[in-house]
């Protein structure tokens, strides 16, 4: 699961790939993937139609075509999915011992794992990340995190000692469109093995794996209301967290939101996590291997598109090897295949949304009237659905917008740095906390570096790994919680926080 | 009858390691359980509040820096300096009414606290953190960090057992501190200043602001240079302002929990958990192989 990028052999410096002698398209079948006419809630284990009777499209980003129609949830949904969610935690779940919690977790990772191809391809049409990362990275990760926390579920006195491991109750999840799955897993998981029943109001634009999730659970026989799933807009969230009937919020999306978020909550009385956005910083230094560095770089911003929240969007290359890099980054970048995200091929997929797209184009506009020099390889967009070239940015400071600002695609602001002292002054510059990287072959010098970011994921010599055993999360504005690990467990447990 | 004259104590702030009045020149009646006048005590503003924050953001990466073996000698240090002074802490702790024997009894316990709080300094990292078996050839592992600045609203009462409790989890780990006081009972915590400040606790790491909280609280939860908000001293109106305030930075406030708290039971006012709630989690991955 750690292969999240081709591992071909980096381009030489100055070499260019001849287009001409590409890879033939090789397109994962979609056969095996059947979608339903439209999609209701899931409420109390089974589908359930929303109060209102309203549906909103979902499409492929890839190609701007509606696969289904979802149910837009409102109010009274939420009502209906919180008491669902309610009589599970005061009944069958609540009552369920940690031993037994854990085999229907048990069962729910075997069973995302013997359904994984299905997942992946649906996960690329809804979204548009490439076939490669749904099928390599999103599925195996997100049963993992099943069976990771499936174990936990009969052994929470032993993961704190002395501390209060009743779960809290209902909790409220609300999560984002650029790893639908996973983030269902990173919030589920270690909801249910704590005892929590939950419900969940996936993104907007990418709602099919979840729905498709719903149905795996009543497969697994998981008891009504311990999953309840709230589709629909920005209003089913802010209903979902502000619930009087939910114990505990757990938000990943914008800081913009955590903020309102949190604002909102105040005085409430729940508990409350959030993950929220980056800016992180990627320092690389003069004595770093190179041609991983290259590759390490190249994997932290164009990964999911830069669709990621702890994208290394702000490169730190020390000066005396920034020509040197920037070369062999530029003829990286032109190798890199971008177009449909069902073919096998392709390492840069679709934007998720036109939104986003325009986000995206705004901010790149932005980075060109404010002076900085762009750099976009040649490259081919299909004419259809929404794409944008992968992008670098040159003589960048510090006080940019596109040094400063989230653009959560794939565009990377280049800067440059001359002592550790200084790169680790300008990688903290930054209300952000989220993730950083660092590349040098000096041992002391990761760890000194190490010990002066503010960031929750340290990357050392890598970069974008992921584990279910390893906590993520962030410093300052990047939010307060963990997900992952042991420490994973804390925002679930009533002694946490 | 010599008819010496006794000498009154001023009530100062206690910031960067030195006791100033207010900037403004403000103090305001400190009244025992009878309602008779005890002292004038320093009414800190926001602009006090603003220099005991700066104060705190200096003071922290230095205090950080230390070993935890440091900081524990340190914090030990002032249970020493507490327990040479405890019949004069025990004679503040009566001012509000509380009787003898308990007022010794919470001096005591704070200085148990202390000394408690000390021992972890250099043990927290080793309970909180820990290496994860990641499915991969990769070195992984997880510390706790302190959060940076953090701001305590002292509980009311009991004023020295509830700051002390409150305040030693959120220092030991390398946080810096900006305290406001106990508005009713404020004495206590100026004599707990006066004993961290001859006890080797570098100037800055904290701060203890004396005065009407009510404008001052939310202003703290709201600085952008403050990291985090203990709130075990805040109402319910007060801890629902705090959090609000403190949305547009992101930072996390720990509120009291509903219901009374046992401040003399070891069981439930002490805990490594307590340290943790003002730590950062980070994790750092680095490959492993030939």
């Amino acid at each position: 699961m750690y292969d999240q990028t081709s591992e071909r052999t980096p381009a030489r410096r100055g070499e260019v790939v001849p287009s001409g002698l590409d890879y033939a398209p090789s397109l994962e079948a979609v056969d095996q993937v059947s979608i339903d006419e439209s999609y209701d809630l899931w409420i109390d284990g089974k589908p359930s139609p929303p109060a209102a009777n309203r549906y909103f499209p979902t499409v492929n980003p890839a190609t701007e075509e509606t696969l289904t129609r979802v149910a837009e949830g409102d109010g009274e949904d939420v009502d209906r999915a919180v008491a669902a969610a309610r009589k599970a935690y005061n009944g069958a779940w609540g009552k369920m011992a940690g031993k037994e919690r854990a085999k229907y977790l048990y069962r729910l990772a075997r069973m995302l794992a013997e359904r994984s191809r299905e997942f992946a391809v649906l996960e690329t049409l809804d979204g548009g990340k490439p076939i490669k990362e749904s099928r390599d990275v999103d599925l195996p990760l997100a049963s993992a995190h099943f069976f990771y926390y499936a174990g936990w579920a009969d052994k929470l006195e032993y993961a704190f000692p002395g501390l209060d491991t009743r779960p809290l109750g209902v909790a409220a999840q609300v999560i984002p469109w650029n790893f639908p799955i996973l983030m269902l897993a990173w919030k589920v998981a270690p909801a249910l093995a704590a005892g929590n029943t939950v419900v969940l109001k996936p993104a907007e634009t990418t709602p099919l794996t979840a729905l498709a999730f719903a149905r795996l659970t009543a497969e697994a026989g998981l008891p009504p209301g311990v999953l309840n799933i709230v589709t629909g807009g920005g209003g089913a969230g802010a209903e979902a967290v502000a619930h009087p009937g939910v114990d505990k919020v757990a938000f990943t999306g914008s800081t913009e939101v955590g903020k309102l978020i949190q604002k909102r909550l105040a005085g409430a009385r729940k508990r409350l996590t959030l993950e929220l956005g980056g800016k992180a910083p990627h320092i690389v230094f003069e004595d770093a291997p190179v041609d991983q560095a290259v590759e390490g770089v190249i994997n932290g911003i164009f990964f999911n598109q830069g669709h990621v929240c702890c994208a290394g969007s702000r490169l730190l290359v020390q000066e005396s090897i920034y020509d040197a890099f920037l070369d062999r980054l530029k003829v990286r970048l032109a190798s890199l295949r971008v177009g449909d995200p069902l073919d096998k091929n392709t390492d840069v997929g679709a934007i998720n949304s036109r939104a986003q797209l325009d986000k995206i184009g705004a901010l790149v506009e932005i980075g060109v009237a404010e002076g900085a020099e762009m750099y976009q390889p040649p490259c081919a967009l299909p004419e259809r659905g929404y794409w944008f070239a992968p992008t670098l940015f040159m003589g960048v400071s510090q006080g940019h917008r596109i040094a400063r600002e989230e653009i959560f695609g794939p565009v990377l602001s280049i800067m440059t740095f001359r002592t550790p002292v200084e790169a680790v002054e300008k990688a903290n510059n930054t209300p952000y906390g989220l993730s950083a990287g660092v590349w040098t072959a000096k041992g002391s010098r990761i760890l000194w570096v190490a010990d002066r970011l503010r960031a929750g994921v340290v990357w050392a010599n890598t970069y974008n790994k992921f584990d279910p055993a390893s906590p993520f999360g962030g410093y300052r504005e990047s939010g307060f919680g963990r997900e992952g690990g042991r420490h994973g467990l804390l925002p679930y447990l009533r002694g946490g926080s | 009858m010599s008819g010496r004259i006794g000498v009154r104590k001023t009530y100062k702030l206690y910031v960067d390691g030195d006791f100033p009045r207010s900037e403004s020149g403000r103090t305001y009646p400190a009244l025992d359980h009878r309602g008779e006048v005890i002292a004038r005590v320093a009414a800190a503003t926001r602009k006090d509040l603003r220099g005991a924050v700066r104060a705190a953001r200096r003071a922290q990466p230095s205090w950080a820096a230390r070993t935890g073996y440091n900081r524990g000698q340190i914090i030990y240090r002032i249970a020493e300096m507490v327990e040479d002074r405890a019949a004069v802490f025990a004679a503040q702790v009566r001012m509000a009414g509380v009787a003898a024997a308990k007022a010794r009894r919470e001096v005591f316990r704070s200085i148990d606290r202390l000394v408690w709080y000390a021992g972890w300094a250099d043990k927290y990292q080793q309970v909180i953190g820990n290496l994860n078996p990641v499915a991969g050839p990769f070195f992984n592992i997880s510390v706790p960090e302190p959060t940076g600045v953090v701001g305590v609203i002292a509980p009311e009462a009991p004023a020295l057992l509830g700051l002390v409790s409150r305040l030693a989890p959120v220092i030991v780990s390398g946080n810096t501190a900006v305290v406001l006081a106990s508005e009713r009972w404020p004495a206590p915590s100026v004599v707990l200043a006066e004993a961290m400040a001859t006890a080797d606790l570098p100037g800055g790491v904290v701060n203890i602001l004396t005065g009407p909280r009510s404008g001052m609280a939310p202003y703290l939860a709201s600085h952008l240079d403050v990291n985090g908000i203990d709130a075990y001293g805040a109402d319910e109106d007060m801890l629902a302002g705090l959090e609000e305030a403190a949305a547009a930075g992101v930072k996390r406030v720990v509120g009291p929990p509903e219901g009374r708290i046992a401040w003399m039971d070891d069981r439930t006012a002490q805990s490594p958990y307590a340290i943790a709630a003002f730590t950062e989690i980070k994790t750092v991955w680095h490959p492993k192989g030939l």
